[in-house]
């Protein structure tokens, strides 16, 4: 894998972890995460538009973007790979502003969620799109936490093992996508 | 006049549907491995390698390469002389469909209504189904299985003759550049050329539905295939969007005659996993 140095990080994210992590660093993350994606998004974003109580705590915790095949017979989980961030970003600023501390996702991110980091501290981390099977081996203990009627969309709990990362977003709002395609750009 | 039972459409989609999303199709492979070998950016040597083992993984688990196993999008070459028996051609296909996503474990990502209750209709139904009659009595058929992350990224612009190659050029080269990493990159990119709206989008489609590799048999257009995947692979979004010099695998363009004021031109983008299995009835 990544032969550049690995930062081995924990969940929860502590505020301390999120200064020390910077855009484009090779992370390996344990612990629990939580998923959700558009269709949990939209609830959760209208859950606390009413003033209710979201049905997970998101203080320090991270959300990985994911909606996973059905898993085998015999498997944990199936297929498990990110999906395309960006479209979260009208529902991210709510959540990092009620203590979500990382989201895992692929994809370019909107100026407002950038900013969100900054103002929160918060990270986003890239997970490699399209290598849903290699991620699936990082993923050591599953349990349906909410919402559970919307299937592949539902939020569950993941524990992880090594999570293969890299910073795409960190808390000082630098990019490593505009970074890395400027730096190999010669048009 | 030969007479096909739908039954046997039936089968051949739900395998394809299963076989496309496990197995990464040997060409795609091989220029990823490439790509390996060539890419400037040390990063982007890593994640390429890392997609490489990803279809590695898959393939020995028979698991899908990628959890989102996309909505089904089944190409249709039927020679004019099958006489379909048995039942309907487009409900056997979206039989099939729902056989393969149901029996191969497939995610279904089929939202039954786009804007007022986006209801997941649970077994991916309905295909998109393109359709051409031919010559002949077999029937083609080739299953692509297409993720919305690359998807969302496809764009449609009708230039005008002025604008002729260079603004075809233009238009490819913003649009993968604006894509950046939501496609999934190294992608493949799709260009429509001609015809009017909906046939240079349907246009760009099948051009994706080719082998990996395999250029328009019109010498020009060829060339202009090799030309914009130089540019493409200077855009400088590189593997998984982290900058780098291999953006896209290849670039197949289709084309069809136009209105004398137009000059429609639709970019369809497939992710890195080109996903494709074909089968002959």
């Amino acid at each position: 894998m990544l032969k550049t140095e690995i930062k081995k990080v924990r969940t929860p994210l502590t505020a301390e972890t999120i200064k020390n992590l910077h855009a484009g660093d090779t992370v390996r993350l344990t612990g629990p995460i939580y998923t959700a994606r558009d269709a949990a998004h939209k609830r959760m974003f209208e859950a606390l538009r009413r003033g209710e109580a979201l049905p997970v705590e998101l203080k320090d915790q991270v959300i990985y973007y994911v909606g996973p095949t059905p898993a085998k017979p015999g498997e944990l989980v199936g297929s498990a790979g990110p999906t395309t961030s960006g479209r979260m970003d009208k529902y991210t600023p709510a959540m990092l502003e009620v203590g979500l501390r990382g989201m895992i996702g692929k994809g370019l991110r909107s100026q407002e969620v950038i900013e969100a980091c900054v103002k929160y501290g918060a990270v986003y981390f890239i997970a490699i799109g399209g290598t849903a099977a290699l991620i699936s081996q990082c993923i050591k203990g599953e349990e349906m936490l909410a919402y559970a009627d919307l299937g592949p969309e539902a939020i569950r709990r993941y524990e992880v093992v090594d999570f293969p990362l890299i910073v795409g977003v960190d808390a000082y709002g630098v990019d490593i996508y505009k970074e890395g395609m400027a730096r190999y750009r010669k048009l | 006049m030969r007479d096909l039972s739908v039954k046997k459409v039936t089968a051949a989609v739900a395998k394809c549907c299963i076989d496309a999303c496990y197995y990464l199709p040997e060409g795609v492979l091989q220029k990823l491995k490439l790509a390996r070998e060539t890419e400037e950016s040390p990063l982007g040597r890593e994640v390429l390698e890392t997609i490489v083992e990803n279809a590695r993984l898959a393939k020995i688990k028979a698991v899908p390469m990628c959890q989102d196993t996309g909505l089904t999008v089944v190409f249709l070459e039927v020679g004019q002389e099958v006489h379909f028996t048995e039942g309907s051609l487009e409900e056997a296909i979206n039989a099939g469909v729902a056989q393969g996503y149901t029996e191969g474990y497939l995610r279904k990502s089929s939202a039954g209504d786009p804007v007022f209750d986006r209801k997941n209709t649970g077994d991916n139904t309905p295909a998109i189904i393109h359709t051409r009659i031919v010559p002949g009595d077999k029937v083609h058929l080739i299953v692509c299985p297409k993720g919305c992350g690359s998807e969302n990224m496809g764009a449609l612009k009708m230039l005008k003759p002025a604008d002729g190659m260079d603004g075809i050029i233009k238009f490819v080269l913003d649009t993968v550049t604006a894509a950046g990493p939501n496609p999934c990159p190294p992608v493949t990119v799709g260009v429509g050329i001609g015809g009017n709206m909906e046939r240079a989008a349907e246009l760009a489609k099948w051009s994706l539905a080719r082998p990996i590799g395999e250029h328009n048999g019109d010498l020009r257009y060829a060339e202009l295939e090799d030309k914009l995947l130089q540019l493409v692979n200077r855009t400088g979004v590189g593997p998984a969007g982290l900058g780098g010099s291999t953006t896209a695998l290849a670039v197949n363009i289709e084309f069809a005659p136009t209105h004398i004021g137009g000059l429609p031109c639709a970019v369809n983008l497939n992710c890195h996993a080109a996903r494709r299995a074909e089968a002959e009835l």
